[in-house]
């Protein structure tokens, strides 16, 4: 129960009970986000650095209202309108923005372990916003957050993670999330992007595309990442929708309860037909509102002081 | 060191709950509200008298002050329960209750995370125990008991609802 961790850096890292003292504090403050006055003082005073080396749209204007949620200041750093274009190394920036005595720096980069090196020499708290195809933390909790929110519970869910695979720190980070608290996992896609590999991860890899979606309880789909693939993983995106994307053929054949997810930016008609991703069934939305309330969340929770926790009664 | 078993516990609770009735005639604009996590149960078994005494229901909520508190860095972060106000607090009379009172902080940090929900008429102030050392200029309308202490000095609370009895114990260091 007592969260002790000064970085959010990764899943893997995280225990059962951590990710769950993240899903129970942002439920207090997606409650908070339903009130008339949307805004409480946690985080007065503090200052907080999008600094995203990767561009990034939905991830920063996600973490940016969460700090003003908070009451928080918070600057945005963007890699296009920054010194790192004029050579500047990522440890001379952190340590320039260091010098600002800012509090928190929420990362965004291309290469995996970047927020891990800047945890290791910093002494604000850094939280990774997705770096290279490793992880992307914050993600997967909304995604968790989501499923316990609809589904009631995780544990026994079977989550089936369509699509591409090999480049997504999303993927990474939800088996990760999924199998710490007992979800089945099953990945599927082109066996290009879905290595047997990540079996080693605690989940099962099927390229049976029916099946992984007839037994899904939460079907997450992937969106296929353009920029960072070889062109030779597949033929082209019409042959990827019609050999994996979600069509109103595949989803008569989940289940009638079944949900669907999606990190976004969506390509539509290509992962998932236009009219499903509208559909009631959609979670899309869904998982965008709940993104603020487990950022404000990772936010609050890296910014504890150490000690005993506010324990007894008496101590308050 | 025992200081209140459960009878003494139910005594103090009953007494607070007259006391309340014959400070607010106007009882239905009366509504209690615990700060998580102690206050909340204590909120509950108040209302339970009070719909006795008036016959009628008592609005009821609960308050969680983590986000509210101003000292985040010095401890701990605090593990979070609902805020739930299931009524529009403006114009109302609210008992803010607590089981112990201690530095007055917490108070302090209820009254600001109210004030988002709304304009209450007035804010009452219900605790078991009053243990001294205030930081802030923070005064009980209601006591349960007053319990000289050194600052050092522990005020466990314990409900049968959580640990099988009702209890309170002061515990030297």
């Amino acid at each position: 129960m007592v969260w002790n961790h000064k970085h959010l850096l990764d899943i893997e890292s995280l225990s059962a009970e951590d990710i769950l003292t993240v899903l129970d504090t942002a439920k207090a403050f997606k409650a908070v986000g339903e009130r008339a006055i949307k805004k409480v003082p946690a985080l007065r005073g503090k200052t907080v650095v999008n600094l995203f080396v990767e561009p990034s749209t939905r991830t920063r204007i996600s973490f940016e209202l969460a700090a003003q949620r908070l009451t928080a200041d918070i600057i945005n750093f963007t890699a296009e309108a920054s010194s790192l274009k004029k050579g500047e190394t990522l440890k001379d920036t952190a340590r320039n923005l260091e010098a600002l005595n800012v509090d928190i720096i929420v990362m965004r980069h291309s290469a995996s372990g970047a927020p891990h090196f800047l945890s290791r020499f910093l002494h604000a708290s850094v939280i990774n916003a997705g770096d290279g195809a490793h992880e992307h933390p914050t993600q997967a909790l909304l995604d968790l957050f989501t499923i316990r929110e609809k589904k009631g519970k995780i544990e026994g869910l079977n989550v089936t993670i369509l699509g591409d695979i090999l480049y997504s720190r999303v993927a990474r980070s939800n088996i990760w999330a999924l199998t710490k608290l007992g979800a089945k996992v099953t990945l599927c896609g082109p066996s290009t992007l879905v290595p047997r590999v990540f079996e080693q991860m605690g989940c099962t890899v099927t390229y049976k595309v029916d099946e992984a979606i007839a037994q899904a309880d939460i079907l997450n789909l992937l969106r296929i990442q353009h920029e960072r693939q070889r062109k030779t993983m597949f033929p082209s995106l019409s042959e990827y929708t019609s050999q994996f994307g979600l069509t109103k053929a595949r989803l008569a054949l989940t289940k009638p309860d079944a949900l669907i997810m999606h990190p976004g930016p969506v390509n539509r008609g290509v992962e998932i037909d236009s009219e499903i991703a509208d559909s009631k069934r959609s979670l899309i939305l869904d998982q965008v509102t709940n993104g603020l309330a487990v950022r404000m969340a990772a936010l609050f929770l890296v910014s504890g002081g150490q000690g005993p926790q506010g324990v007894a009664a008496g101590s308050s | 060191m025992l200081i209140m078993d459960g009878a003494a516990m139910d005594r103090a609770l009953t007494r607070i709950a007259h006391e309340i009735a014959e400070r607010n005639e106007e009882s239905r604009d009366v509504a209690l509200i615990g700060v998580q996590r102690g206050g909340v149960l204590l909120a509950e078994r108040l209302a339970a008298i009070l719909q006795r005494i008036w016959t009628h229901p008592v609005l009821i909520g609960s308050l969680d002050v983590g986000m509210h508190r101003d000292d985040l860095d010095r401890r701990a972060v605090p593990h979070m329960h609902p805020t739930v106000i299931p009524f529009d607090v403006a114009g109302k009379t609210v008992i803010l209750v607590d089981d112990v009172l201690f530095s007055g902080r917490t108070t302090r940090a209820a009254m600001d995370a109210l004030n988002d929900f709304g304009r209450p008429r007035r804010i009452q102030l219900a605790v078991l125990i009053d243990r001294g050392h205030r930081e802030l200029p923070i005064k009980a309308d209601f006591v349960g008991k007053n319990v000289p202490t050194a600052s050092t000095e522990r005020i466990e609370v314990r409900f049968r609802e959580d640990e099988g009895e009702d209890e309170v114990r002061l515990q030297k260091n």
